[in-house]
């Protein structure tokens, strides 16, 4: 079990997110950001987990996680993304979109750009707008991409006061998180369980392409795309199911895991390490699933928390076709062969686990019991 | 009725002079609203301008407190835990992890001291400063109330090791002597300190017999003409008998040489060893369980149950908790001298030292702020078989009405309301009833809340609740004119009415724009179709105009067809319908066979004839709509159609 340090923080955490390393950095992450929701006075927050140097006064341990600046934020934090290392762009409730500026020499947080009604709603037959949530942004430098309940997406730029480009009506329902896949190209999920893939290039409001569950129409929450093998996507659904996709055939996902008892709410590749891939659910668990394929048979020696996955369906029949040796260990479907080792990593399950991050050896969650917990030995 | 436990407390309301002014009030399920009111009221009424306010006057506010808030959150999981370990768990096992979940508990609340103490150190204004301070004495005294309970409910310490626990206890909570021991050793002549013979006494107040040793022998060392006494005192100090864990002797070994001990105290204090030295000859005294000596020192004990508990200790070693209430009740007495009267945290510890838990925890209820404390204390005691007997004249059990007090509480505020859930689903009576009642009352301002409620009632299959919803959901997404979600969420509330009403929607757009809108949904409708007619319609309607479209005109004649045969159809749509068909009618081949042709007839006719179905003027507008414009034109293309089918047909069959 890793060593997870917790700390209540008394708010529900909506969202955590770790801080990008320069680039070639050797350093492990220690700064991360948090949003929070659901409360009378919501926060975007900064903590680290730094050595301060002097030893802490309140007996506090070594690792824990101190708040290092905080800044009001209207609305719930539907969604939450650095831009860059000082930026970071959230997506509120109330359809407004803002880009925060940290200023690391006096440990502030300012408002350096927003677009307040991003998302909205325009009501029958009257020209009055009301505000739709913003339910979820994505950056790539210079470019910010966002979802929300009123089924619009945005495609702003972090230099231009207007929205770059607008898709109206791109979905009947509501759009709940959005991904790049390759640049021009994002991916959106929606709650009637279609994965939808956007290329900026192309007019109108249709999608270049649908994939669908079939039969149930399961909301799906979550959306993350493999680091390194750009057509295999993993999103997360209403049933806790992870269903992982080969956005370049078929229309249905290669494999749907059974998981979570309740809405998976995220699900992340490791970055660099992507055999690796972690979810959270509002059951309370927060997952973590290996299937590297040198893993030794360990499931005798951890008896609680590890299961072994089961395929509940695995199609495409193309799929021999392809070369072996090209498939990522996700895209395999032979369940004899590849098992994923899943291990539970929070020791008691509370109220939901809303968002986690992965980075390095690091990992931080937050809870609707106002927990952050943070571990910096992943894989020890 | 029950006489008051005591006065009710009173809360002001700011603008309202209520004795001229008359109020009326409305109570909420953890809040109360009041405002001023002129009603029945004749005279001079509309002379005076009133409060223009409504207040909402909170009972609970320590839910408020963003301190508290970890105190709640944290021990909401030990609170999950212990009613999941339960019944397997039997006799020694299950004593352990119960006396565990309560040092859980303690440890919870003092984090919590610790912060709020940080928070008043770090205060910036004098009046907040003193709030946090006070919220410590609070804490403070909830855990000092509680480790008491744990001691004589929980842990169920027997003769003997029941002082030793009494002892930690008492240490636990007059803890200043520790910076004070610091403090002297610190110093460069300890002996000479101003402050040593007060360290000393406590120390040995507090049973710390090694360490009082230790600076005895300081004081040996610096001042030889008290040296031998010194040696003597800590001599005694070393021999006096204690029950170690782990030791086996019996009781009554233990007090046979306890007694010895006491008696060779004595003597050395009848032999005048100590005589030219107060401070020793005190010590002594203290030691033999003098009670005027002891008294003496009331500036160092600090309280009256530190004074028991030493008294017990040089006095009553091996006191049984039976007789504990007797050398409380005279304890107390003797402490306050008749000087001043007990506070409530007194009468808290004296019924506890009573073993009256119902009379704990009545005390508690009033005397505290909250009901944090006696909601989780009252549980625990339950899960010790301790509250069996005990049943409330008005809801059901004392455990389950604290913990609904406690979890309408939460509910009440804006955020802890997921707490509250777990705190009713153990409330075995009222709880189901409660968390209905407070789920439907939590604002949805988005989805992911909403669907964060949805799961908890979908759980405990909450069907009314479910329904409720979705409908909210469902007019709020028509509102904003966000039909596809609307439907979604009909389908997932399984309300076929309001299906309907969408699905109406839809086609009204349709008739209106020429084309659909939420293709997406429509297309991918599956199962769910079947929810009501009309939304299967609209399924139906859409795969006809796909087929059309795909140009398999052959499947889309059959499917028009039977959407007006068989009734699906709302009756008003069926000139569309008619009107979709001419199309197809015209096409170079013949599509409709004769016997289509005049089931289409027979339909047209139907319609034509005007059979009134959905009120006299609707049937007649639509006969209007119809003559004028469509109706000619229908009847040749279908005589015309049916003309050639019949030449198609007979040449067929013909050949």
């Amino acid at each position: 079990m890793e060593d997870f340090c917790a700390k209540f923080v008394s708010q529900k955490i909506s969202k955590t997110r770790w801080r990008p390393l320069p680039p070639g950095s050797l350093q492990t992450a220690e700064t991360f950001a948090t949003g929070s929701w659901d409360n009378e006075e919501n926060y975007v927050s900064l903590w680290s987990i730094g050595d301060f140097g002097n030893v802490d006064s309140d007996g506090g341990f070594e690792g824990e996680h101190q708040l290092l600046c905080d800044i009001k934020h209207h609305g719930d934090v539907m969604d939450l993304q650095f831009f860059d290392q000082e930026r970071i762009v959230t997506a509120s409730s109330t359809g407004c979109v803002t880009v925060f500026l940290h200023h690391p020499n006096n440990q502030t947080l300012s408002v350096s750009q927003q677009w307040t009604t991003a998302h909205y709603h325009t009501g029958p037959g009257s020209p009055s707008r009301s505000n739709a949530p913003c339910t979820g942004v994505v950056c790539d430098n210079p470019e910010i991409v966002t979802v929300g309940e009123d089924g619009r997406i945005n495609l702003f730029r972090a230099d231009h006061k207007e929205a770059v480009r607008t898709i109206d009506n791109a979905d009947s329902s509501t759009l709940h998180a959005v991904t790049f896949l390759r640049t021009p190209e994002i991916l959106t999920v929606n709650s009637i369980g279609q994965l939808k893939i956007w290329d900026f290039r192309k007019q109108g409001n249709e999608p270049s392409q649908i994939l669908s569950l079939t039969g149930d129409r399961v909301p799906l929450h979550c959306v993350d795309r493999h680091p390194n093998q750009q057509h295999v996507v993993a999103t997360g659904g209403q049933d806790g199911m992870l269903s992982i996709w080969d956005v370049r055939q078929g229309t249905m996902p290669v494999s749907l895991l059974k998981a979570h008892e309740a809405e998976m709410w995220e699900v992340h590749f490791h970055p660099s390490n992507p055999d690796h891939l972690f979810t959270c659910s509002e059951d309370g668990s927060l997952w973590h699933w290996d299937a590297s394929t040198d893993v030794p048979e360990k499931s005798s020696l951890f008896n609680q928390g590890v299961r072994s996955s089961t395929f509940l369906s695995h199609s495409i029949s193309n799929q021999a076709n392809v070369h072996q040796s090209l498939i990522s260990s996700w895209l395999s479907t032979d369940p004899a062969k590849d098992r994923i080792e899943i291990t539970s990593l929070l020791p008691s399950r509370t109220l939901s686990v809303n968002s986690l991050d992965v980075l390095g050896p690091c990992l931080v969650c937050g809870t609707d019991a106002e927990a952050i917990y943070v571990t910096r030995q992943l894989f020890s | 009725m029950e006489e008051l436990d005591g006065e009710p407390t009173v809360t002001l309301i700011p603008g309202v002079n209520s004795k001229k002014k008359q109020m009326c009030f409305d109570w909420g399920p953890g809040e109360m609203l009041v405002c001023e009111t002129t009603f029945n009221k004749k005279e001079n009424s509309e002379t005076v301008p009133g409060c223009p306010f409504i207040y909402i006057i909170r009972k609970d506010i320590d839910v408020y407190s963003q301190i508290l808030r970890k105190l709640f959150n944290e021990s909401h999981g030990i609170f999950v835990g212990l009613q999941r370990i339960e019944e397997e768990l039997t006799g020694k096992s299950r004593k352990a992890q119960l006396v565990r979940v309560s040092k859980n508990y303690r440890s919870v609340i003092r984090a919590c001291m610790e912060e709020m103490h940080q928070a008043a150190v770090a205060a910036k204004d004098p009046a907040s400063g003193r709030q946090f301070s006070s919220q410590v004495s609070i804490l403070s005294a909830m855990e000092l109330i509680w480790n008491l309970c744990e001691i004589l409910f929980i842990e169920v310490a027997p003769a003997g090791p029941l002082l030793l626990h009494l002892l930690d206890w008492v240490r636990l909570h007059v803890c200043e002597v520790d910076s004070l021991l610091a403090d002297v050793l610190g110093s460069e002549n300890p002996s000479k300190h101003e402050s040593f013979w007060n360290l000393v006494t406590i120390l040995v107040l507090q049973g710390r017999l090694d360490e009082a040793r230790q600076m005895l022998s300081k004081e040996a060392d610096v001042s030889p003409s008290s040296a031998g006494m010194c040696r003597v005192l800590g001599d005694l100090m070393r021999t006096m008998p204690v029950l170690s864990p782990g030791n086996t002797q019996t009781l009554t070994e233990l007090e046979l040489k306890w007694q010895h001990w006491h008696e060779e105290c004595e003597r050395h204090l009848q032999d005048g060893t100590f005589a030219s030295s107060p401070h020793l000859e005190c010590l002594c005294k203290i030691m033999l369980g003098d009670e005027a000596a002891l008294l003496e020192q009331k500036e160092l004990l600090n309280n009256w149950y530190h004074f028991l508990v030493t008294r017990l200790l040089y006095s009553h070693p091996t006191v049984k908790p039976i007789d504990l209430h007797f050398y409380a009740q005279s304890s107390l007495d003797l402490f306050l001298g008749g000087e001043s009267s007990p506070e409530p945290l007194d009468n808290i510890l004296m019924a506890a030292f009573e073993f009256d838990i119902h009379q704990v925890i009545k005390e508690c209820s009033i005397a505290l702020s909250n009901w944090w404390f006696v909601a989780h204390l009252t549980d625990l005691l339950d899960h010790c078989k301790l509250l069996q007997s005990h049943n409330l004249y008005f809801g059901s059990n004392m455990r389950e009405f604290l913990l609904l007090e406690y979890a309408s509480g939460l509910f009440a505020h804006h955020s802890l309301w997921q707490l509250g859930v777990d705190y009713f689903d153990y409330c075995p009576e009222l709880g189901r009833v409660s968390l209905e009642l407070h789920i439907e009352r939590i604002p949805l301002s988005t989805e992911q809340k909403a669907l964060k409620v949805l799961r908890i009632c979908e759980q405990r299959q909450m069907t009314e609740q479910v329904r409720s919803i979705c409908k909210i959901l469902a007019m709020k997404a028509v509102r904003n004119n966000r039909l596809g979600s609307a439907l979604s969420w009909s389908i997932r509330a399984k309300d076929a009415a309001f299906a309907t009403l969408v699905s109406d929607r839809f086609l009204r757009d349709y008739c209106e724009r020429g084309c659909f809108s939420d293709l997406d949904l429509i297309d991918n409708l599956g199962p769910a179709m079947m929810l009501s007619d009309r939304l299967t319609f609209l399924g139906k309607y859409r795969e006809f105009h796909r087929f059309y479209g795909e140009k398999r005109f052959f499947d889309a004649a059959s499917l028009l067809l039977s959407l007006m045969t068989s009734q699906i159809a709302p009756r008003c749509f069926w000139v569309t319908l008619l009107t979709d068909a001419l199309p197809l009618l015209e096409q170079k081949q013949v599509i409709f066979t004769t016997e289509q042709t005049y089931e289409l007839m027979r339909c047209l006719e139907d319609l034509a004839s005007g059979r009134p179905v959905q009120g006299e003027a609707s049937a007649q507008r639509l006969q209007e709509d119809l003559e004028n414009t469509k109706l000619e034109i229908l009847r040749l293309a279908l005589a015309r159609n049916l003309a050639r089918a019949i030449i198609k047909e007979g040449s067929l069959e013909g050949s």
